[in-house]
């Protein structure tokens, strides 16, 4: 018995993950879907957490799981999706839809087979510790910082355009 | 890796017994109100079971549980059962990063009253609040029933919309205090001035932002029964029911505690560094005079609720978007401005 806490800690969550995110996918239900991913995110923040990267963590579950999957569930719920009345999908699209995803895999497989991935030791480095990820933001990358900002800006312009047009 | 038994086992004990408190206060937050209620519309309120009505909870809980318990044919089996478990779970979340007193040294040993002293504990308590939702959601539109599925919708705008105004208000606090933990927030006002007279429009906000968020009256639009025969709740019987209205008054108990820790020092009160007391005895002392705080912000919502009626639900988003987050923005604005002008810039 070699494993460390961590590793068991680890191998539940990436179990998990990997579970509910293929729910997401196979459930036929759009809110069993809804709900599998909101149990994704979850299990991803775990890892974050497990990176020692808190902030990273808590800013997923707010931002993903506290908003946009309340949004996803919202919209879901008002137009009544379900199984019944989802249209048929023609079969060739399936059969398309299954290569060009296997080919995209392949592509991914191949890329990444040669990447080197240095093992991140869990808990030696403290770059997601809030006040480090502050310090990093506003000194080294101010200015990438800033203009993403400015994106946010005009989104929320171009949303509060649209909202208006109606009336 | 070696584990600390000692820890683990002082945790568990804190979290039992924060959990205890809060379905205790809860419990007694129903009896609360119903004399708060009596008191404004000058009747007597509960008082046949037991002495001026103490037991009055302990028979409202007996009772929810040995009714009978209905779950509709055309509902969600399974997501009909989540969603008050969810709303029960949520709301007894954030009291883990409440700090519920200073530490107590028993026996050479320093014991914390916080359950999780993390350094993003404002960020946790604005997570699990964004949490909230999905309970009254998923029960809503689990019912199958097209007045929940309303008040379910109504629920989450809602409580979306004043998530907004209530994460900016935060912000202007954050930045006055440059820190995230609530226990080195409860600490600096410790030794200062509540944060309430630096943020006095932030804690106004704050405050009814929190009203909003737990559908509290004036904001209990999700469960106005002349519109929604009684709102998400309405095809839910017995101790799920019951799950629903604790959770409603567990989310009271904690958003109080949290004003009182963030707003008006917590466990700490004036003068209490001079007094001169031994170590233990103050930190029990801060203890209750955070409960003392608590209430009173528990009474507070009772007799709005008791006094207010209910908005519109156009007035409600009006008063989200069109109030409450320029407000806040502006609050931000201020606050950054004074920042500046006291470091001298």
């Amino acid at each position: 018995m070699g494993m460390s806490l961590q590793q068991i800690i680890f191998g539940v969550l990436s179990v998990i993950s990997l579970v509910s995110a293929l729910g997401v996918v196979l459930s036929k239900n759009p809110v069993t879907s809804v709900l599998c991913l909101i149990v994704t995110f979850f299990t991803i923040a775990g890892h974050y957490i497990m990176l020692n990267a808190q902030f990273l963590a808590v800013v997923h579950i707010i931002v993903y799981a506290g908003a946009i999957m309340v949004l996803f569930l919202f919209v879901i719920m008002l137009m009544n999706l379900n199984a019944e009345i989802e249209p048929q999908k023609r079969n060739w699209l399936k059969y398309a839809g299954a290569i060009s995803g296997g080919a995209f895999l392949v592509v991914l497989l191949a890329a990444l087979r040669e990447a080197s991935m240095p093992a991140l030791l869990p808990g030696s480095n403290d770059i997601g510790l809030i006040s480090n990820l502050g310090k990093t933001l506003f000194n080294q990358y101010v200015v990438p910082f800033e203009v993403s900002s400015i994106l946010f800006l005009s989104a929320m312009v171009g949303a509060v355009v649209i909202g208006k047009k109606e009336n | 890796m070696t584990i600390d038994w000692v820890l683990i086992l002082e945790k568990i004990l804190l979290i039992s017994g924060v959990l205890v408190i809060s379905l205790v206060v809860a419990m007694y937050s129903t009896w609360g109100e119903r004399k708060v209620a009596a008191i404004m519309q000058d009747r007597l309120g509960p008082n046949r079971a037991g002495w001026i009505g103490l037991l009055q909870p302990l028979a409202d809980g007996g009772k929810l549980f040995f009714k009978e318990e209905i779950i509709p044919g055309t509902s969600n089996r399974f997501l009909f059962i989540l969603g008050p478990s969810l709303a029960m779970m949520v709301a007894c979340m954030t009291s883990a990063v409440i700090p519920w007193g200073d530490t107590l040294i028993i026996a050479g040993h320093t014991v914390s009253l916080q359950i999780a002293d993390i350094n993003i504990g404002m960020l946790y308590i604005f997570g699990v609040v964004s949490l909230g939702v999905y309970g009254i959601m998923l029960g809503g539109w689990a019912s199958n029933n097209k007045y929940s599925l309303l008040a379910s919708v109504r629920a989450a705008s809602q409580i979306i919309s004043y998530e907004l105004a209530m994460g900016l208000s935060l912000i202007a606090l954050v930045m006055l205090t440059g820190t995230l933990s609530v226990k080195e927030i409860v600490e600096q006002q410790r030794h200062g001035f509540w944060n309430v007279v630096y943020q006095p429009l932030g804690f106004i906000l704050f405050l009814i932002c929190s009203f909003a968020e737990c559908n509290r009256s004036p904001f209990d639009l999700p469960e106005a029964e002349n519109e929604l025969n009684g709102g998400y709740h309405l095809e839910y019987s017995s101790m799920k029911l019951g799950f629903y209205l604790f959770a409603e008054y567990i989310n009271m108990f904690i958003s109080s505690a949290v004003m009182a820790s963030l707003y008006f020092g917590g466990y700490s009160f004036p003068y209490m560094d001079s007094l001169g007391l031994d170590h233990n005895l103050l930190t029990i002392l801060g203890t209750v005079v955070l409960f003392g705080k608590t209430i009173c912000f528990i009474f507070f919502f009772m007799w709005v609720r008791w006094t207010i009626p209910r908005f519109r639900y156009d007035q409600l988003m009006r008063l989200g978007w069109n109030m409450m987050i320029p407000l806040a923005l502006a609050n931000m604005l201020l606050t950054g401005a004074a920042i500046l002008w006291k470091q001298g810039h």
